[in-house]
């Protein structure tokens, strides 16, 4: 237990930051994802067919390639991809992007695939008799979308986007190969100057456990919350 | 971008496919025993038996396999009693650690599947079994596993694409699969793009197999 104590003698203080890192990170990467999802579920839907060809490209690669390679692709190439476009507006100076960065764009370009995949199947669960009715009403494209289709999507997305949040969630444990300190990182630094790594992997398996515990718990709230009327 | 690079590199990045293939063969191999087992646990009426099995797939769901490969690589070798135990053979090598940690994470996603697929066999099969006279024990394995597995194909073939993406992590406990030479390609070359696009090419081509193979054993094996 001594080896938690908060202060200098114990990982309780670090570990507690490296929670609200790996909430941080799994905050802005679903963020992240959310913007991704709304470029590219239009795109999906679409009706033609090179703006769908992009949709889908997207969504299988990032679905069908390991969430490590993506990582590695943005650590190794996030840097020299902005210095290439820094080099055109004549800038050549080194730049390195902070791990956090890096981290949660890649991790959420990820949940980025997988939300597009909710919100496709969210709106195209919904009754084409409520866009008609819309249309009659004389209600634009705007309102259409944002006070017709939106709450009844969001209805539908939730359970789905639960999984989503779970999958961002446990996907940030990789950003830890980056040198980002969240809770893998932390417990590997802990684990490596005490020789205890059995108690500080388990202890992050707790971590874990506890933050999709507790995320559940709010969101079967919200669930609750958007079914009213259901 | 870097034609040469990419040549050079898809020689040995296939050479390490075979590692991953194996690590992901062996996985669902054992993984799909232990998923059976732990679905015919949670059917069990015992509360108890019930509760167990319930545990361990929330506990390996619930956790990053990154947590669950190092608790068992790095974790139980702190143990000394392992060290005297001939499991000490097994848990020394990272490539058996890698396959125990995916097997415990697939096996865990499995048993949720099949348990589900148990639930939706209609009472009317089991019924008509037995009227049929046909002894509980065969019901079971002559009648409710196929049809759980034919229900759980769909939902199976998502598996086996998400668990050949965890393979990947066996990368870091050292070993040389997919993803860690190209890693390797990656920090010695400082050519991302070009890399990823061979490996994740390779990925993206599995993917394709396991989707249409699963497609394809879905079509055989439908009721109509």
């Amino acid at each position: 237990m001594e080896l938690l104590a908060f202060g200098k003698t114990g990982w309780g203080d670090e570990l507690f930051y490296a929670t609200l890192m790996t909430i941080a990170v799994s905050i802005t990467a679903m963020l992240i994802g959310f913007f991704f999802a709304l470029i590219f579920t239009p795109l999906k839907l679409s009706k033609y067919k090179t703006l769908n060809l992009v949709g889908n490209f997207y969504t299988t690669v990032i679905r069908g390639v390991p969430e490590l390679l993506v990582i590695y692709l943005f650590f190794f190439g996030g840097s020299g991809a902005i210095m290439y476009v820094a080099s055109i507006f004549g800038y050549y100076e080194y730049i390195e992007i902070n791990a956090f960065i890096t981290g949660s764009m890649a991790i959420g370009i990820i949940s980025g695939a997988y939300s597009t995949e909710v919100f496709r199947g969210a709106i195209q669960s919904i009754d084409k008799g409520q866009f008609e009715a819309a249309k009659v009403l004389g209600i634009n494209k705007f309102g259409q979308f944002y006070k017709i289709i939106l709450p009844q999507m969001l209805r539908l997305a939730i359970p789905n986007l639960s999984n989503v949040w779970q999958i961002t969630l446990k996907d940030t444990s990789l950003i830890s190969v980056t040198g980002l300190v969240e809770i893998m990182r932390q417990s590997y630094i802990a684990a490596g100057s005490t020789r205890d790594p059995l108690f500080f992997y388990s202890f992050a398996a707790v971590l874990y456990l506890l933050l999709t515990y507790v995320s559940m718990k709010l969101i079967n709230k919200l669930e609750v919350k958007y079914s009213r009327g259901y | 971008m870097d034609f040469d690079l990419m040549i050079t590199s898809l020689p040995k990045l296939l050479g390490a496919t075979v590692v991953t293939l194996k690590l992901l063969s062996a996985s669902l191999f054992f993984g799909l025993f232990l998923g059976l087992f732990f679905a015919i646990l949670r059917l069990n009426k015992n509360i108890f038996i019930n509760k167990f099995a319930y545990g361990y797939s929330y506990i390996f769901r619930g956790t990053p396999l990154l947590v669950q490969i190092f608790i068992i690589y790095f974790g139980l070798g702190q143990i000394e009693y392992l060290r005297t135990t001939f499991l000490w053979l097994i848990l020394k090598e990272p490539y058996w650690c890698a396959i125990i940690a995916f097997t415990l994470n697939t096996g865990a996603y499995t048993s949720e599947i099949l348990r589900s697929a148990f639930q939706t066999i209609k009472p009317g099969i089991i019924e008509a079994g037995k009227s049929l006279g046909i002894s509980n024990k065969i019901i079971f394995y002559k009648i409710q596993i196929p049809i759980a597995i034919r229900q759980s194909l769909p939902a199976y073939g998502n598996e086996i694409i998400l668990m050949m993406k965890g393979t990947s992590l066996a990368s870091t406990v050292t070993l040389m699969d997919l993803t860690g030479v190209a890693k390797y390609i990656i920090s010695t070359t400082f050519k991302p793009i070009e890399v990823f696009i061979v490996a994740g090419g390779i990925y993206l081509f599995m993917t394709f197999i396991i989707h249409n193979l699963i497609k394809f054993l879905e079509k055989k094996y439908s009721f109509q």
